[in-house]
């Protein structure tokens, strides 16, 4: 395995760059780099809230990076995170209205909703894929819109606000994912109980990958589904559980986003991090250890460009294009590897000629 | 293999085309006495042009090769360019603000798909990766520029493109009203490289050698064809198609910049998976969807569609998108290469 001792490097590499390009773009109008990443890390990190809101944002992130690096695994590329994540929050947060259940067993259902609401968006891609070999990237494209339109209309219809039109109302804090004792630590923010749930996410995801026989057979299909399929191993029933699973995750995270982060549903929103989470799961590797550390650095720079933006003229979207330009460089990194690589192939190279050279004096003499 | 190619050539031959479009043109003046087809229609053709171009431009990429999933992204980028050129010269130029900015459109949005071009042809990346890079490149810097240069994250624009009737051929009984009255200029445009695009993909020896890298660029290769080169004019015609989609959406139905072309560059690229990478079936599949689009906005104020609710109008679009990809599945004409790196 090569490729996975370079994916850090290479992981290091196009975060550099990708800051890089930032601090070009700062430059380019006029701002000083050096005071723009100063408040942009400053306003994740500054103080105990901001460090909890830092964390509320990498929550969401991680569920959805888990979810693409899920469906990498097994070859599929799942864009359909945003629409997962709609549904998987909507269902999360007509439980918060209408279940009321002693805390455990209403964690319990709302996350089981949560995840069968992203799972059904998930499994659907799944399904024409195997079934009709369809490509996922289209189907769950369409399947984003399908959530964005549905939500659109039954927000209004059967969750509608007192006061907007645009969001669902507000869900009583007590049935949200906050818990004082989160809030207390972290002296208020958005912190909320999903990071638990991340991170066990992660865990459980990492023992799938690499100890069980599903694991094993997901990842089969994704290395060589034909070389897979002559193994004995169903293909097919293997891309529809992967796409399920993958779905559920994100629904995971739209529930820690509606139900925990904010309180309610805004329609017309594409919830941009369906699309971030490909950044967090190709930084990371798709590695799920990978996958938590690119989500908390995703995170901070998510929650500080506000702080930035406040204190120095440089716009919000200086972190989406951090970001962007980090995944370019993350598809590209077979420069990276060959730059690495050539690196250690000339000093090979310089001690090879070096070795020849005096095997060539030690022969003439 | 030579099913395949038969019908392909059937489907392209000049004649069958000509009776293709005749009855599709007889069959719209048969309802063009409808007042409620007078009423879409204009609107249809808006909604379908900016499609059309964008997957066209996919059209282009995928035939030699290379899949092009940022055309949102692409679009987008026109789309801004446009904007931010028509706000800059409106004052001086007029009314020749509006060829200026579909130009600067059309050019960066070429010169963003060099990123494409670069990452997915001489490094070999996952194209559906760098695809995706570019379309979150392109929504997180345009709206960055716009906010720099024009001060806010949208930027509004004083001109449009003023419907006019075309002289003569609007005063065709029937056809002439739904096609050629209060049509902008640059749906003429659009139609005009359509045509040149079919001509040059299906009628030159450039078009046959593009299309040939496409499907096995090895053999085109051995024959003397420089692949890179072929992709390189595939993906830039894509982001210069998809550029020109973006600034046709501004100059005629939305006038403002607003940081998102909403899902018209993925439905695109439906289109164009849905017209099975052939310029007359993408003609047909962006019309559709032009149209869908058009019925879903208007249902509200149209009593016979008020009836139904709006979400199936909404989601109509998309559903067939997914159904008509489950029917063609089974006999795709995907480029065969298409998405691999030679």
């Amino acid at each position: 395995m090569r490729v996975k001792s370079n994916a850090f490097l290479i992981a290091v590499s196009a975060v550099i760059l990708g800051l890089i390009a930032g601090g070009i773009l700062m430059l380019a109008i006029g701002s000083n780099p050096f005071e723009g990443f100063f408040y942009l890390f400053r306003g994740g990190l500054m103080n105990m809230e901001r460090v909890g809101n830092t964390i509320a944002t990498a929550i969401t992130l991680m569920l959805v990076g888990l979810s693409v690096a899920f469906a990498f695994k097994t070859g599929l590329f799942n864009i359909g995170a945003a629409g997962q994540m709609l549904v998987g929050g909507l269902c999360a947060t007509l439980v918060a209205h209408y279940v009321f259940l002693p805390r455990p067993f209403y964690l319990l259902v709302i996350i089981l909703c949560a995840f069968a609401g992203g799972a059904l968006w998930g499994v659907i891609p799944g399904l024409l894929k195997a079934r009709f070999n369809v490509h996922e990237v289209v189907a769950t494209i369409m399947m984003n819109w399908i959530a964005y339109w549905s939500v659109y209309y039954f927000v209004p219809a059967y969750l509608k606000g007192p006061s907007l039109e645009t969001e669902s109302k507000s869900i009583a804090i007590e049935q949200t994912l906050r818990s004082p004792w989160l809030t207390k630590i972290f002296g208020g923010g958005y912190i909320n109980l999903g990071i638990f749930f991340a991170i066990a996410a992660v865990f459980i995801i990492k023992y799938v990958l690499d100890k069980t026989t599903l694991g094993f057979e997901l990842k089969a299909v994704g290395s060589n589904r034909f070389c897979a399929e002559y193994a004995g191993i169903r293909v097919n029933r293997n891309v529809i559980i992967s796409m399920m699973i993958a779905g559920g995750l994100a629904g995971l995270a739209g529930m820690t986003f509606y139900t925990g982060y904010s309180r309610n549903i805004q329609i017309g929103v594409m919830p941009s991090m369906g699309f971030d989470g490909i950044a967090v799961a190709l930084l990371g590797a798709s590695n799920p250890i990978g996958v938590l550390l690119s989500a908390l650095f995703f995170g901070m720079l998510q929650s500080g460009k506000g702080f930035m933006n406040a204190m120095t003229d440089v716009p919000p979207e200086i972190a989406d294009t951090i970001i962007a330009t980090i995944i370019y460089f993350t598809a590209t990194s077979v420069l990276f590897s060959r730059f690495w690589d050539s690196l250690g192939k000339r000093k090979k190279k310089r001690l090879d000629a070096k070795r020849e050279a005096s095997a060539k004096e030690a022969g003439n003499a | 293999m030579r099913n395949g190619e038969q019908k392909q050539n059937k489907f392209a031959s000049p004649l069958a085309m000509l009776i293709y479009v005749v009855l599709a043109l007889v069959v719209l003046a048969l309802f063009s006495t409808s007042h409620l087809i007078r009423l879409i229609m204009p609107y249809a053709i808006a909604y379908t042009i900016p499609m059309l171009m964008t997957a066209l431009g996919g059209l282009y990429s995928e035939r030699s090769g290379v899949t092009n999933l940022g055309l949102e992204g692409l679009m987008l980028v026109g789309y801004f360019a446009c904007a931010l050129t028509i706000r800059l010269t409106e004052q001086t130029l007029l009314t020749a603000a509006l060829p200026l900015g579909l130009l600067m459109g059309v050019l960066a949005g070429a010169l963003f798909s060099l990123l494409h071009a670069f990452a997915s042809i001489n490094l070999k990346a996952d194209q559906v990766i760098s695809g995706t890079a570019i379309n979150m490149l392109a929504s997180a810097l345009t709206v960055y520029l716009a906010r720099t240069i024009a001060g806010s994250g949208n930027v509004r624009i004083m001109l449009g493109i003023v419907r006019q009737d075309v002289p003569l051929l609007s005063s065709i009984p029937g056809l002439g009203t739904l096609f050629f009255t209060q049509s902008y200029w640059s749906t003429w445009v659009a139609l005009a490289v359509w045509g040149a695009s079919w001509f040059l993909l299906y009628k030159t020896s450039f078009g046959l050698r593009l299309r040939a890298c496409g499907e096995h660029p090895s053999a085109v290769a051995s024959a003397g064809v420089n692949v890179y080169r072929m992709r390189y004019f595939g993906v830039t015609m894509s982001g210069a198609l998809a550029g020109l989609g973006g600034s046709i959406i501004l100059i005629t139905y939305s006038g403002e910049f607003n940081g998102t072309v909403a899902g018209l560059g993925f439905l695109s690229i439906a289109a164009l998976i849905f017209g099975q990478w052939k310029p007359l079936g993408i003609l047909g599949a962006t019309f559709f969807f032009g149209t869908a689009t058009t019925i879903a906005n208007v249902s509200q104020v149209i009593p016979q569609f008020g009836v139904i609710p709006p979400v199936i109008f909404k989601v109509f679009p998309y559903v067939v998108t997914l159904l008509a990809l489950v029917a063609f599945s089974k006999r795709s004409a995907a480029p065969k290469a298409a998405g691999e790196p030679f």
